[in-house]
């Protein structure tokens, strides 16, 4: 029924690896991480491999395979050649835990330091009125999936470890833009917060996050422009530049970070 | 054993979907230390997966639409046998949860007028569905995920800490309650990253565990839904309700082989879909039971008007409830006029334009598109039923969501009650915020209320890791994996959808059977993420939990919503006044009672027509409702709203 395809799947610990080579039956239709499957069922009982809806709607099978950041559920056997070798490596950016499953503990700080979304003040819990047209900016953000792929791609963190300390990534990012485009949401310096406290300025648009997203958000073009240059215009603004200077968050430098880092 | 991580909480949430959230922002809001323990990664709970929508009868597109009506349609889409006090608690409750999501910050769809949209869904007399596109749950668990860190945040300013008061423990698996005197005194697990063992001290534990499809061969559910929270439960002696009920959707991918049982939201019926057969024909005309042929429409043009005008047109049958749907699927595909890959046509791309589809069904058309080949805008689709749900859970108290042991609460799909035989679509989601908030008010007052905490018995923390460790000590033992894909094909054959009394009997043979495979399946080495270890510590649950089904199934000799006995076709009223409650020893022995279902004030039967409850009720029963004055307690509840 199946034919026999090769497979290098990396194995090891946060502190040695190596890639490990699997000869293993692949049947009609199937996705890498059926594969993935089929070697600890059969070889490598205690491969390690997050996963969890196997329908591309969690965000929990991210890997590498042949180098492009994916979600093994959603990457059919199909689109490889038949005598193509497949390698399976964890995310890069994010350290091993074993195998394919990476500490992604940066993410969740990240928006554990992200500002939550501020309900109106005097509106009553179903009083909230918002047109469709205005609501669907920010559904597109709330798409996301926190597969991490984004994450993982930005080169601003990809092969710098140091920017991660200023730097939140294209998830936050597309976090901070749906807050912003949220009709009700009370805050009203979020791009302020993303360019101060969540290093937007890093960003030098290659759009490689938009790229590899599973969902199709328009990171680079819908949020992240979006925010940057909204920035810039109130950046300029003479009233808005005097209210920031006497009521400065905290924290917030004062000078904007370099654009053209990363 | 000295090297065990000890922590001491207030309230344990085990379980981080949408019922486990919400329990902990409750208990949270409550003042009580909270801690909530998940396997998967924080937001990755199985609830991101649902679909189509939470039902709440906010009466935003059909003002029509109330409390009373929801209980109705709750009522009769379980066939009598939901617990009359939860399904109550829930139509009335579930908009206010609903409403609540939105100042957590919710973006869901809306009508014209700006408030939250609401679609048509199978069994429902209303468009009731709050929805985002065809990804409800994944903003539902995002915003509670939003919500617990702004809860954080807030902990964060005031103490410098942001895990002071509520923290999450993810890729953690709890394995063991502990029970000193009775009581819950904490719960024992292992950290997924490193194999090493925690202990949680706490006085209460809110199981919010979700279900138990993987132990079936062809399921919707994830990885996640091994029956923990039924079998901790029951190790811990409270007792599971109704574990025959099990749901099979009507639509599950039927191909490629490697997404059979994937889901197929009912949306696509609810938006317009309808079911072919090979012949071409909408055979689910053939399949209306006499207690919905008032409801539905009866020609294939009626049912078509019904779309925009459902005040003066009955509902196609296609959206009917499940049960009745997936029975009608069985049937054609055993007629022979199943679809090339044993399944039945599912389509909406010859009746609706494709920019619509990608509209409201956004990720099924990628779904389709990405693993099947499939373009949903241009064919239709091949779906045939999956295993699904399960309706059985464990026994609690509906206000309280107190299970039989003191400390031990349940709420969502984890627990049983609430859907009587058959969920409808819909009512998980709404059920996990309404039920997971009481539960976590619950528990919060049960901690309120203790004059001393249980300490837990180092003996039992001994044992806990004994047992969790006995899986690396059997050198040459099984291949968990290989058990497990036994399992599921003995509850796939045996148990399934359509049941008999010798299939039945087998199945629980071959249960006991495997019980002594599963206590020999050995783990490979090294406790550091050994996914091997954890499927060898996940089938002695699974095992159990799908004993109780057997058991439950092969006792109730009638065929009711999510349990269809061939040799007991029809249901029987003498039945619906029994529930069946599962209990086991501490060695695993497992043991059926029926105990009678609570009944139903007159006032919430006086919802209902004569005539409706006589096709479900006895004539001692019809007998108390005569005698009732009508409306009595109806009409006060009607205001109370
Ligand atoms: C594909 C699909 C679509 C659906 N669509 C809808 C819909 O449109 N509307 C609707 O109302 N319902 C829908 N449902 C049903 C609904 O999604 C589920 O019933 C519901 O999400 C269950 O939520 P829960 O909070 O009970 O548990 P879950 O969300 O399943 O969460 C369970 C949690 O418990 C944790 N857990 C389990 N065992 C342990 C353990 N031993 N130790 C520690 N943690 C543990 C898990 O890690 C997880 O965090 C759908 C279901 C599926 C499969």
């Amino acid at each position: 029924m199946g034919t026999q395809r090769h497979f290098r799947i990396w194995r090891g610990d946060d502190e040695t690896g190596d890639l490990v080579d699997f000869d293993v039956e692949v049947n009609e239709g199937e996705v890498v991480l059926d594969i993935v499957h089929r070697v600890q069922a059969t070889q490598a009982p205690d491969l390690a491999v997050r996963w969890n809806c196997k329908a591309g709607k969690c965000g929990s099978c991210s890997a590498e395979i042949n180098g492009m950041p994916k979600l093994m559920c959603m990457t059919r056997m199909s689109t490889f050649g038949r005598d193509e070798t497949v390698t399976v490596t964890p995310l890069r950016t994010f350290p091993v835990i074993r195998d394919l499953v990476t500490d992604v503990s940066f993410n969740y700080r990240k928006a554990r330091e992200m500002p939550a979304f501020a309900p109106p003040e005097g509106v009553a819990p179903g009083e909230y009125r918002m047109q469709q047209v205005d609501v669907e900016r920010s559904q597109e953000f709330r798409k996301c999936i926190e597969c991490f792929l984004c994450q993982n791609t930005c080169h601003v963190v990809r092969d710098h470890e140091e920017n991660k300390q200023a730097f939140s990534g294209p998830r936050l990012f597309i976090r901070a833009a749906e807050l912003d485009m949220h009709p009700l949401d009370a805050k009203d310096d979020r791009k302020e917060v993303a360019q101060a406290e969540q290093g937007l300025g890093y960003c030098n648009i290659t759009k490689c996050c938009t790229e590899v997203c599973p969902e199709g958000i328009h990171i680079t073009d819908n949020a992240i422009i979006p925010m940057k240059e909204r920035v810039v215009d109130r950046r300029y603004d003479p009233i808005f530049w005097l209210g920031r200077k006497i009521f400065r968050r905290p924290g917030m430098p004062e000078k904007p970070a370099d654009g053209r880092r990363g | 054993m000295t090297d065990i991580e000890r922590h001491s909480y207030d309230v344990v949430v085990v379980g981080a979907g949408g019922a486990g959230l919400r329990a902990a922002i409750e208990a949270r809001l409550a003042g009580k230390r909270t801690a909530i323990i998940c396997k998967s990664l924080f937001g990755k709970a199985h609830t991101v997966m649902a679909e189509g929508g939470a039902a709440a009868a906010m009466g935003n597109v059909n003002p029509n639409d109330n409390w009373q009506v929801h209980f109705r349609d709750t009522m009769r889409g379980g066939k009598f046998m939901n617990h009359w006090r939860m399904a109550e608690l829930h139509a009335k409750e579930a908009p206010e949860r609903i409403w609540e999501l939105e100042t957590y910050g919710a973006l869901f769809d809306r009508t014209p007028d700006g408030k939250i949209s609401q679609r048509n869904f199978g069994g429902h007399e209303y468009p009731r569905l709050a929805h985002v596109g065809d990804r409800t749950g994944l903003e539902l668990i995002r915003t509670l995920q939003q919500k617990i860190v702004s809860l954080q945040q807030d902990d964060f300013a005031e103490t410098g800490d942001y895990e002071a008061k509520i923290k999450v423990f993810a890729e953690c698996t709890v394995t063991e309650l502990l029970v000193t005197d009775g009581r819950i005194a904490g719960a024992f697990g292992y950290q997924r990253e490193s194999g090493e063992f925690v202990l949680f001290e706490a006085p209460a534990v809110v199981l919010a565990t979700g279900g138990i499809g993987k132990s079936f061969k062809v399921t919707s559910n994830s990885w996640e839904y091994t029956g923990d929270g039924h079998a901790l439960a029951l190790r811990a002696g409270a007792k599971l309700l109704n574990m025959e009920f099990v749901q099979f959707h009507p639509t599950g991918m039927v191909w490629p082989p490697s997404v059979k049982g994937i889901l197929v939201t009912e949306s696509v019926r609810g938006d317009g879909g309808v079911l072919r057969n090979s012949e071409g024909k909408r055979f689910m005309f053939d399949y209306v039971p006499d207690v919905f042929r008032k409801q539905y429409a009866e020609t294939e043009d009626e049912g078509d008007r019904w779309y925009t005008d459902p005040d003066n047109n009955r509902r196609p049958p296609e959206l009917l409830p499940r049960d009745e749907v997936a029975r009608a699927i069985n049937a054609e595909v055993k007629a022979g006029r199943g679809s090339p890959h044993g399944g039945v046509f599912l389509d909406i791309a010859s009746r609706r334009s494709a920019d619509y589809i990608h509209k409201r069904l956004p990720s099924m058309y990628h779904q389709f598109k990405e693993l099947a080949d499939v373009d949903i805008t241009k064919e239709p689709m091949e779906v045939g039923p999956t295993c699904h749900y399960v309706m059985g859970g464990v026994e609690v108290d509906p206000d309280t969501a107190a299970a039989a042991v003191p400390g031990l609460f349940a709420a969502g799909e984890v627990s049983g009650g609430m859907h009587g035989s058959n969920r409808l679509g819909g009512n998980s989601l709404s059920d996990l915020l309404v039920f997971g908030k009481r539960a976590g008010e619950g528990a919060a007052s049960y901690v309120d209320g203790l004059a001393e905490r249980p300490a837990v018995a180092q003996a039992d923390v001994d044992a806990a890791s004994e047992e969790a460790l006995a899986p690396f000590a059997r050198e040459g033992g099984e291949n968990p994996y290989e058990v497990h894909s036994e399992l599921q094909q003995t509850l796939n054959d045996l148990v399934g959808i359509i049941r008999r009394e010798e299939e039945l009997t087998t199945a629980v043979k071959r249960i006991a059977e495997l019980r002594a495979r599963v206590d020999a399946v050995a783990a490979p080495p090294g406790r550091k993420y050994n996914p091997g270890w954890h499927l060898c510590l996940d089938l002695r649950n699974m095992l159990l939990v799908g004993e109780c089904v057997a058991r439950a199934a092969l006792e109730r000799q009638e065929s009711r919503g999510g349990h269809t006995r061939d040799d007991y076709p029809g249901m029987n009223p003498e039945w619906r006044k029994v529930n069946l409650v599962c209990s086991s020893s501490p060695a695993g022995d497992v043991d059926v009672v029926r105990q009678p279902m609570p009944v139903m004030p007159m006032g919430l039967q006086h919802l209902f027509d004569r005539a409706e409850l006589a096709k479900y009720v006895t004539e001692e029963e019809l007998t108390a409702y005569d005698a009732a004055p009508s409306g009595d307690g109806a009409a006060d509840e009607e205001e109370e709203n």
